[in-house]
């Protein structure tokens, strides 16, 4: 192997392409990813569940290498598990956050990962963490992330307001998401969704064919035949010593 | 002010800039502008905006061929309205995939050849194998220049009774069969359009090879992350050409809506 090339997949690996999102809003929170992972421009899975439970009112959205982002989130899952056993009561999210954090960061050179780590806890309430590729934690009420998020910047700046209920944060996710999966080609397929509150998780699915429509292109009507020919038939003024058609 | 002694009383050389009075850029260069390595300059391109899978096969009537409508930049699904399958005169139709300049230059090319061609008015006109022989003249010849026009092409048409299906793309290299396919759907899409249609070309009917079409480019859009479910089916036959308006095929997802996690995960 002469040289390692940071920026490339190894070979065979697989990528998280993505679009993900987390919002806060007052009684939780709403977290959505696309379902797409590639390996190039193969579609490798496309029914992908990229809503990773981390504890039962913590999950995590995951965008980058597929490998790594498992095995991160498999090593939060357990340190969770462990951390809620000793502490005898539901972890707090920015510990969740933290933990994740610290993975990201320690290990910045070998990783390809972009994580959001979202929940409910009792001492903060609902709250969102954004934990982008060089390892650092952002607290937002809004996030989002994967390479589908980069379309959208635009459409979530406009868009957002605070206060909104958990219907109207619902229809966020939805639209930003459709919207990311309708122009990133490494995003697709469904969208899943968890509301996360006090109360519990509920998951939401839109199919791929039900997703909301918005503008795909001009409409394409069949072109017909002999494009050029009618172009000079339309030229009235020049008459042709002879035409054969 | 002029040293040399030889200069006085003749003419002035503007040209000669002797005390580097004007910058690099402005000063006057007339001499040669090519040197001897000048050949060996690649103009190899990569290709930017670019076309994904073409499909094409023979059936009862003719010449059906199908592309999505979708031009991408990179990931980028950038331009979605483009219509990838040109017709050409009354006989044939190119469907691209690769770069999208290319192929509006290639479009061009045929057009301004039709037009000299039907002003000869010699009674004939260019089919589909004329096009194809041309245009593989013109992809190998870009080719050995070193500088491709970076696509892959199908020619599918229908003159004097006769089906006409051919392949040809930024190398030269030439193909034909009963059923073709460009980019990912050579490798998706082709076994199934075999499987359909080898021994069946005179006996599939219009709706049948809609079919196949429509279950190819399903696969295509599940599986290709550079497609789009637009999509137009251009059809070749004795009544001439005729490309329809956009469609999409039906997809299924609901059988997703019950997975979760990647391993041991139940919530």
């Amino acid at each position: 192997m002469d040289h390692i090339d940071m920026h490339r997949l190894k070979q065979g690996e697989v990528n998280l392409g993505t679009s993900i999102m987390a919002v806060q809003f007052d009684g939780g929170v709403v977290i959505g990813a696309d379902s797409r992972t590639t390996t190039g421009s193969y579609i490798a899975n496309r029914v992908t569940d990229k809503l990773t439970f981390l504890h039962d009112r913590i999950y995590c959205c995951r965008s980058g290498s597929a490998a790594d982002t498992q095995a991160i989130a498999d090593f939060g899952h357990y340190y969770l598990q462990m951390q809620a056993q000793t502490l005898g009561s539901a972890p707090a999210v920015l510990t969740a956050a933290a933990i994740m954090e610290k993975m990201c960061y320690q290990n910045k050179d070998q990783l390809s990962a972009g994580i959001i780590v979202a929940g409910w806890d009792k001492k903060t309430g609902p709250s969102v963490y954004n934990i982008p590729l060089g390892g650092g934690l952002f607290r937002q009420p809004w996030a989002i992330g994967g390479s589908g998020s980069t379309y959208v910047y635009g459409y979530c700046d406009a868009t957002y307001q605070e206060g909104w209920g958990k219907d109207e944060t619902v229809n966020f996710v939805k639209n930003t998401l459709t919207l990311a999966m309708s122009r990133d080609g490494s995003s697709g397929g469904c969208i899943r969704m968890c509301v996360i509150t006090e109360d519990g998780v509920e998951r939401k699915f839109i199919p791929g064919n039900e997703l909301p429509k918005f503008w795909e292109g001009k409409e394409v009507l069949g072109e017909a035949t002999q494009k050029a020919l009618a172009a000079i038939s339309a030229v009235s003024d020049v008459a042709p010593m002879a035409v054969e058609v | 002010m002029d040293h040399f002694p030889t200069n006085w009383g003749r003419p002035r050389n503007d040209a000669f800039d002797a005390y580097g009075t004007y910058p690099i850029s402005q000063r006057p260069y007339n001499g040669p502008t090519t040197d001897a390595f000048s050949d060996g300059i690649q103009h190899t391109q990569q290709p930017i905006v670019t076309g994904t899978s073409v499909l094409a096969i023979k059936y009862k009537d003719g010449i059906m061929m199908a592309a999505d409508n979708l031009a991408s930049y990179g990931s980028l699904a950038r331009f979605k309205d483009i219509q990838r399958l040109h017709p050409v005169g009354n006989n044939t139709v190119i469907g691209a995939g690769g770069d999208m300049s290319d192929f509006q230059y290639i479009q061009a090319l045929l057009d301004q050849l039709m037009i000299e061609e039907f002003t000869e008015q010699d009674g004939h006109s260019l089919g589909p194998s004329e096009i194809h022989e041309y245009l593989s003249h013109v992809m190998y010849s870009r080719r050995s220049k070193m500088d491709p026009l970076w696509n892959s092409l199908i020619v599918g048409g229908f003159k004097d009774e006769k089906r006409f299906l051919s392949y040809v793309d930024l190398l030269g290299t030439t193909y034909s069969a009963s059923t073709l396919a460009t980019g990912y759907g050579s490798y998706i899409a082709q076994p199934l359009l075999r499987k359909a249609v080898e021994g069946n070309e005179d006996v599939l009917t219009e709706d049948e090879a809609v079919k196949i079409l429509e279950q190819s480019m399903k696969v295509l859009f599940y599986r290709d992350a550079r497609s789009l479910n637009k999509y137009q089916i251009a059809k070749i036959t004795a009544d001439g050409v005729s490309v329809s308006e956009s469609r999409s095929v039906e997809t299924h997802w609901s059988f997703a809506e019950g997975i979760r996690g990647y391993g041991a995960q139940t919530q």
